[in-house]
């Protein structure tokens, strides 16, 4: 880690005002984006509540996530009574086709095997027919940030299940990361007009984005099929989307040596599946990237539709510059979202001027320079950031606009500068399901929502209150 | 229900039947979805509104970061507990221990934000790590000649209502520090997290009827008349569920009386205002309490008649985190017109859970530490037509079609004190007036 990327203003050893969240939760996410599963924390009932709490209040949907409510005595003795209770009442009360299991703090550090534990539950119900899939991810909560959760439940799940020896398919595996539900709808809209199959996972763009329901499911409908994610282990190849990935997880561990593998990376080393990782499409230039690799793998061409998307895009762009060129953001968020907007920005002539993540990875301002062939060198762009620091750097940097999650409210509320908001979590608005990041159409929707915000600005503070523009 | 719970029977009663007996206080069952969170939760969220002091959670990052700035306790002035701070532990602090980097982290935001006082919480990993947390805490209060109180609040140690019990042990180590004088008619106010202001509606209306408040714990607190709160003649306490330790404390310490009280619905309103008059033995208190009381009938009551005419016959399901509130909700909506079916709360106690049997109509379901299978089908069962509950219990009562009442720590209206009924009265109607439901049922 480079110190002069890293370091925080004001505070070196506390955080002030998180800019991230932790690894279960990001486990709980992709678990929900499996069909039939119920996530279970392994560890103390603080934990499922709050994450739980959390989503909600971002999907504004059911969220039913299990714990094995750690006691003082299952602390002291060890998590498997627990443990198999556990299991026993969700099995009960959920009938789940997977239990996605994942680690906390705490049956972290008291060195609870999970992978053990599962083998024994195994062999004491086996034959039972009401015995679901279940997959273990290792999160604890003080390595990395919620992303790194995210990815590394995306690899377990896919480590567990995925298929050996089976022959190579017509399909391609997606793993397309944190987005949000209408992104996902988006992608498999994208991709099914090349004609591909595919698999996407994790697919929660129904489980956390359901229609009113007639009658109240236990397990909402919607995630990746069981038998799909199986299938991805003879998939004829893998686009993953994320520069930086899962680094926070390796990162801030004491053996910095130990490899952990992405998703499409295992898939690549175990079942020889060729991987390709792209950025986030965010922006025409990353999004052409993702269209080049469908293109390729369809052996088709971008259908009209879509390219009429890409020209509106391009038009709009045009249309708005003269609002965008110049005006000076400050962005945060997970490393490969911040990444890919920070690109879109650059496409339409705004000037970052502070990159913040809470992620741990430690290679942002890297990568970024290396995306933009150095012409961010000189901007700030800082991992391991917390709220307070950025709002102690931001009145020097005189921004015009911030870019990013609802916990960075209070800041452009300070400076008196509009919000837009985008990514995880969007605790103050409605709509945080459906909004887009992906693809031509989702970045037009970015672009309007900034162009406007800007406009909005300067209508709401001119003395005149003309009508337009 | 055959995906009820096995070892959750006894949690379940209906009203009356009076050969059941509710259970509870009991630990969650492993493998529940239940609604109820962990011991540092309990801790923090009592202590949070404590607006001039620093809290700092020793532990990972999350339960800083899921507890930033959760509750809508309204400060008068400083706002430095709207802030989340935390240690932000890592592997390497779990392989050698975080004492290093609590000592630094308290240091520097001592340094930064000048508190009045420090409270410092300690989580799951960092009871398992054993760090040293109270030797590192008395190490910094003597260099930095500041109160640092530590709040021993791993989250297994217990339930939420645990972790009530260490805020109010880390509570009683300030109160009695202090020796300011204050007039002889004075109270505490315990137990209201000025949610919305409500605080402030209170204080107005016992400093209509002459009475000094002394300290609020914890809404719009302040460290120093914390520290004097002993010296005030009474303790009113609201949210008995999470102050009444300290109360009990306080009398054993210095004598204090306390009252118990609900500042929910018109009645219990009323019946705290008269009986912390009745408590003073002074005639004018009383005329005051009356004369006010009366005035807030004759504006608020209109208002009411006009909702009971269109909401009577509806149905409500009751899921809150105390009993003691539930009992409360059940006697305002009744005002309203409305039936409560279903009435159940994360952490209640055998009286409340008995009182609420004797006040609900027959068949109403009265349940502890529920979960959202148990809940969506009560309500089914019940018919019931609004649920009143927090964030996490509102997605449920949406997807069945059923309108719902936020009445947890994260609401933005103001529901305690007459105009609160309105509020609460406006909200219901809303919810259950609006023509969306046409669509869903």
């Amino acid at each position: 880690m480079e110190s002069s990327t890293t370091k925080m203003p004001g505070s070196a050893a506390s955080v002030r005002n998180a800019c991230k969240l932790c690894s279960p939760l990001g486990a709980s996410l992709v678990f929900k984006g499996i069909h039939g599963c119920i996530p279970m924390i392994h560890g103390s009932q603080g934990c499922a509540t709050y994450i739980r709490r959390y989503i909600i209040s971002h999907f504004k949907e059911p969220v039913d996530i299990a714990s094995t409510n750690f006691s003082e005595e299952t602390t002291i003795f060890g998590g498997h009574k627990n443990f198999n209770l556990g299991l026993d009442n969700i099995i009960r009360q959920y009938r789940p086709e997977v239990i996605g299991i994942s680690s906390a703090c705490l049956s972290e550090t008291i060195g609870e095997d999970v992978n053990r534990l599962i083998k024994e539950y195994r062999q004491m119900n086996w034959g039972s027919e009401l015995l679901p899939e279940l997959v273990y991810a290792s999160t604890p909560g003080y390595q990395g940030t919620h992303i790194d959760g995210f990815h590394e439940t995306v690899s377990a799940t896919i480590s567990t299940l995925a298929v050996k020896d089976a022959k190579v398919g017509e399909h391609i595996n997606i793993f397309s990361g944190f987005v949000s539900p209408q992104d996902i709808r988006h992608l498999k809209e994208i991709i099914s007009s090349f004609g591909l199959d595919y698999v996407l996972f994790p697919d929660y763009s129904d489980s956390l984005d359901n229609p009113n329901w007639e009658k109240y499911h236990l397990i909402p409908p919607g995630g990746t099929l069981v038998s799909d994610i199986k299938r991805t282990g003879a998939a004829r190849g893998s686009i993953e989307f994320g520069y930086i990935l899962n680094e926070g997880a390796m990162n801030t561990r004491v053996n910095k040596a130990k490899q952990v593998l992405t998703a499409g990376e295992w898939l690549e080393v175990n079942r020889n599946i060729p991987y390709h990782r792209i950025g986030m499409p965010i922006g025409i230039k990353e999004t052409d990237k993702f269209f080049e690799l469908l293109e390729w793998f369809s052996n088709k061409p971008t259908s009209q539709k879509l390219k009429d998307e890409r020209g509106r895009l391009i038009d709009s762009y045009v249309d708005g510059h003269k609002y965008t060129f110049g005006k000076r953001a400050i962005i945060y968020g997970e490393e490969d979202l911040v990444i890919g907007m920070v690109l879109l920005l650059l496409e339409i002539g705004i000037e970052p001027v502070l990159i913040a993540s809470g992620g741990t990875g430690g290679r942002l301002k890297q990568m970024i320079d290396e995306l933009t062939e150095g012409k961010t060198k000189d901007v700030k762009i800082m991992n391991n950031m917390d709220f307070e620091s950025m709002n102690e750097m931001a009145d020097e940097l005189k921004p015009d606009i911030i870019i990013g999650h609802s916990k960075g409210y209070y800041i452009a509320r300070r400076l008196n500068i509009p919000l837009v908001r985008i990514g995880f979590p969007v605790h103050d608005r409605f709509g945080a399901q459906r909004l887009q990041h992906l693809g031509y159409q989702g970045t037009m929707q970015l672009f309007d929502r900034i162009v406007n915000a800007l406009i909005e600005y300067k209508q709401e503070n001119s003395p005149i209150g003309y009508k337009y523009i | 229900m055959d995906n009820f719970l096995t070892g959750r029977e006894k949690q379940i009663v209906r009203s009356g039947d009076t050969s059941q007996k509710i259970q509870c206080a009991k630990p969650s069952l492993a493998g529940s979805v239940s609604q109820r969170a962990c011991v540092f939760c309990g801790s923090r969220v009592v202590l949070y509104p404590i607006s001039d002091a620093l809290h700092v959670i020793h532990g990972p990052i999350g339960c800083a970061a899921y507890t930033w700035d959760i509750r809508g306790a309204l400060s008068s002035g400083p706002e430095l507990h709207r802030n989340s701070f935390s240690t932000d532990l890592h592997e390497k602090e779990v392989v050698f221990g975080g004492e290093t980097k609590l000592y630094e982290s308290l240091s520097e935001l001592i340094d930064r934000y000048k508190p009045k006082a420090a409270f410092v919480y300690s989580t799951c990993l960092v009871g398992v790590i054993g760090d040293d947390m109270e030797a590192v805490c008395r190490r910094v209060s003597k260099e930095k000649q500041l109160t640092i109180i530590p709040v021993q609040s791993p989250g297994y140690s217990g339930t939420k209502k645990d972790g009530y019990k260490v805020a109010c042990e880390a509570l009683a180590t300030l109160v009695g520090t202090s020796d300011r004088e204050i007039p002889k008619i004075s109270i505490n106010i315990l137990g209201d997290f000025n949610i919305a202001g409500e605080l402030w509606l209170l204080q107005e209306y016992y400093r209509k009827m002459g009475i000094y408040i002394n300290a609020t714990i914890t809404g719009d607190g302040r460290v120093d008349d914390i520290r004097n709160a002993h010296k005030a003649g009474l303790n009113v306490v609201q949210c008995s569920g999470s102050m009444m330790y300290l109360a009990k404390i306080m009398k054993e310490k210095y004598g204090q009386p306390f009252m118990k009280v609900s500042y929910f619905g018109v009645e219990d309103m009323s019946d705290a205002l008269y009986g912390v008059a009745k408590f003073f033995k002074e005639k004018e208190l009383m005329e005051n309490a009356s004369l006010l009381i009366k005035e807030e009938f004759a504006r608020i009551m209109p208002v009411i008649r006009m909702y009971k005419e269109k909401l009577q016959g509806k149905k409500a399901a009751i899921y809150v985190g105390g009993s003691f509130k539930a009992i409360s909700l059940i006697k305002a909506l009744r005002l309203i017109g409305v039936q409560t079916v279903v009435v159940g709360s994360q952490t209640g106690t055998p009286e409340d859970y008995a009182l609420i049997q004797e006040l609900c109509d027959e068949g109403t379901i009265i349940v502890d530490d529920s979960n959202p299978i148990e809940l969506s089908q009560f309500v089914k069962e019940k018919k019931a037509d609004i649920f009143i509950g927090g964030v996490k219990e509102r997605p449920i009562a949406y997807k069945l079609g059923l309108g719902f009442c936020d009445h947890n720590h994260e609401r933005k209206e103001g529901l305690a004190g007459y105009e609160g009924m309105l509020n609460f009265a406006k909200e219901i109607y809303a919810t259950a007036m609006s023509p969306v439901w046409q669509f869903t049922r």
